[in-house]
């Protein structure tokens, strides 16, 4: 479909839309550039090209934000969280969208309410509780907070996968003499594997990158995660960028290699979840 | 037997967030350290919120915040969305890089800003002053910290509304379009007669969304601003944080939290009969 025909729209068009490809790309631009800059270049200018590549930016990154600690445990507390989601997730889903139990309704309701739900509203008794029964410090039950404020997101999107699952197939199991937990792991599961896989993916980027919770249950310097690692980092060495950025790059590489192989799947999985319903 | 397979969602939500809410709603009546025994004064908490002017400017800050976000990026969202449907060739690509501020966390968004451009010292904007350029640190003034701090949110989330945006005008339907296009309507025509109607379930769902959101805001004021300079940039969620754990002053944060509530409360039961709809079908 073309709206438009006349080459002048065409080409104010295509302007416009790299007009705002750059206002997008000129901070990660910088991020990149002054990631091997040594901080007195950055100081004189921000925007020129490195004219000494500074690797060892890097290594002091490293070092300082306690990455090799810090990096394994985010990806330990995402890898919990994402098992946690999508486990109890699916089904969750599958028993939702099949409209299996009479209470369907006031369920999907009320998962729905406690997506809007501020952090706010319940972090204080959840943090002093905590903190008396000594799980402060722990990632897994900081995996499960992640999983009750993510899942519902994640029950959301699975039930538009479970959804699309013909009601016939379900069927001719039950009649083949399946039970019920056979008819949901060995049937449906398979099916729906591509939405369970775009809710793991979604869910361990939202855990690898969440910073207010991580902040309050993850005080310990060797529990804490790679995102609040980089924030006491940028906090405490305030005048070398170069080093900071290197800090910033290192935990948002994996992210962004992520992204670019799956991208459909994020977008898809992001844009999805919060519109579809 | 499938009463049981949502057991464990619903426990692990319940323990979480609805007990821990309720046990909020509670402590605003209360005073409470977080050490001692909680001490009962009533309304105590809000009238100290009503007679404190720091609470008053996060909450303006926050309804700033709400008719902003409800204006810029959706707007900027709703052109760029158009933009690419005229273009069509190319849409995944734009999709893509737009999108890609969303998945980097906010943490090293608000560091970048902060450090790579606001910073007078290694920030574009220091170079820009050595230039001679009057410019300032927009997050050390008490009158720009806000935008200051907008400016990151909007442009790390109109890409997002973009890609919902364009992939509801894709469902339009074709006939209509083909029918406009017959009839001989312009393009401005056919954005306020075909595509925008079309579109509006989505629009205004997003809508919901944004006010919902607005009051949620954290990360980005905490990071670059802790709410300075002189609680310039307070929010509400700021707030409420810094009471609980700077001042332990839970009580007033759980009533700080209440009111954020009473403002999601209204937004969220438009949303949730959105979303009803979308069920019934």
């Amino acid at each position: 479909m073309r709206l438009i025909e006349s080459r002048a729209t065409l080409v104010l068009t295509y302007a416009l839309l790299a007009l705002l490809l750059v206002v997008t790309l000129f901070p990660i631009a910088l991020l990149v550039i002054n990631s091997v800059k040594p901080a007195a270049q950055i100081v004189q200018n921000p925007l020129a090209w490195p004219e000494a590549f500074r690797w060892d930016n890097f290594t002091r990154a490293w070092t300082d934000a306690r990455f090799g600690q810090t990096m394994l445990n985010s990806a330990v507390l995402s890898g919990l969280t994402i098992v946690l989601v999508c486990t109890t997730g699916s089904l969750t889903a599958y028993v939702l969208a099949r409209r299996k139990i009479k209470s369907w309704k006031i369920i999907t309701f009320y998962l729905l309410a406690t997506t809007t739900a501020p952090i706010q509203l319940f972090l204080f008794p959840l943090y002093f509780g905590f903190a008396k029964l000594g799980l402060i410090n722990n990632a897994v039950a900081v995996s499960v907070v992640y999983t009750a404020v993510w899942s519902p997101f994640a029950v959301m999107l699975l039930r538009t996968y479970f959804l699309a699952v013909p009601k016939e197939l379900e069927e001719a199991a039950l009649i083949d003499g399946a039970s019920h937990w056979q008819v949901f792991t060995k049937v449906m599961l398979p099916i729906v594997s591509p939405g369970i896989l775009t809710v793991a993916l979604i869910i361990g980027l939202y855990s690898w990158n969440e910073f207010l919770i991580a902040t309050t249950f993850l005080q310990r310097a060797d529990t804490t995660t790679a995102i609040v690692s980089f924030f006491l980092l940028s906090g405490q060495y305030s005048s070398d960028w170069g080093e900071i950025m290197a800090a910033a790059l290192i935990v948002v590489l994996p992210v962004i290699i992520l992204f670019i192989l799956l991208q459909r799947r994020f977008i898809e999985g992001m844009a999805g979840g919060s519109v579809k319903g | 037997m499938h009463r049981f397979y949502v057991v464990p969602t619903l426990v692990i939500n319940v323990a979480i967030i609805l007990v821990p809410a309720l046990l909020t709603v509670a402590l605003a009546f209360f005073r409470w350290d977080g050490i001692n025994m909680p001490v009962f004064i009533g309304m105590g908490n809000f009238q100290a919120l009503w007679a404190d002017r720091v609470f008053w400017t996060a909450l303006t800050n926050n309804i700033i915040w709400t008719l902003l976000f409800l204006t810029v990026p959706i707007g900027i969202g709703l052109l760029a969305a158009t933009l690419l449907l005229v273009a069509r060739r190319g849409s995944m690509f734009f999709q893509v890089i737009y999108f890609l501020p969303m998945i980097i966390a906010t943490a090293i968004l608000a560091r970048i800003w902060q450090g790579m451009i606001y910073s007078p010292v290694s920030g574009v904007n220091g170079m820009l002053q050595r230039m001679g350029f009057p410019t300032l640190d927009p997050l050390t003034q008490p009158s720009t910290a806000l935008l200051g701090i907008a400016t990151v949110d909007l442009w790390h989330w109109w890409g997002f509304l973009c890609v919902i945006f364009f992939a509801a005008l894709r469902q339009v339907p074709q006939e209509q379009i083909e029918a406009a296009r017959i009839e001989g309507a312009s393009f401005w025509q056919m954005m306020r007669y075909v595509l925008l109607p079309g579109i509006r379930p989505t629009i205004t769902l997003m809508m919901i969304m944004t006010v919902i959101w607005s009051f949620l805001v954290f990360d980005f004021v905490y990071i670059l601003t802790q709410g300075g300079p002189a609680f310039s940039s307070e929010v509400l969620s700021t707030l409420a944080y810094r009471s609980a754990f700077y001042d332990l002053a839970v009580g007033k944060a759980a009533a700080v939290a209440v009111v954020i509530s009473i403002f999601g409360l209204i937004a969220t039961a438009f949303y949730i009969r959105e979303q009803a709809r979308e069920f019934d079908r």
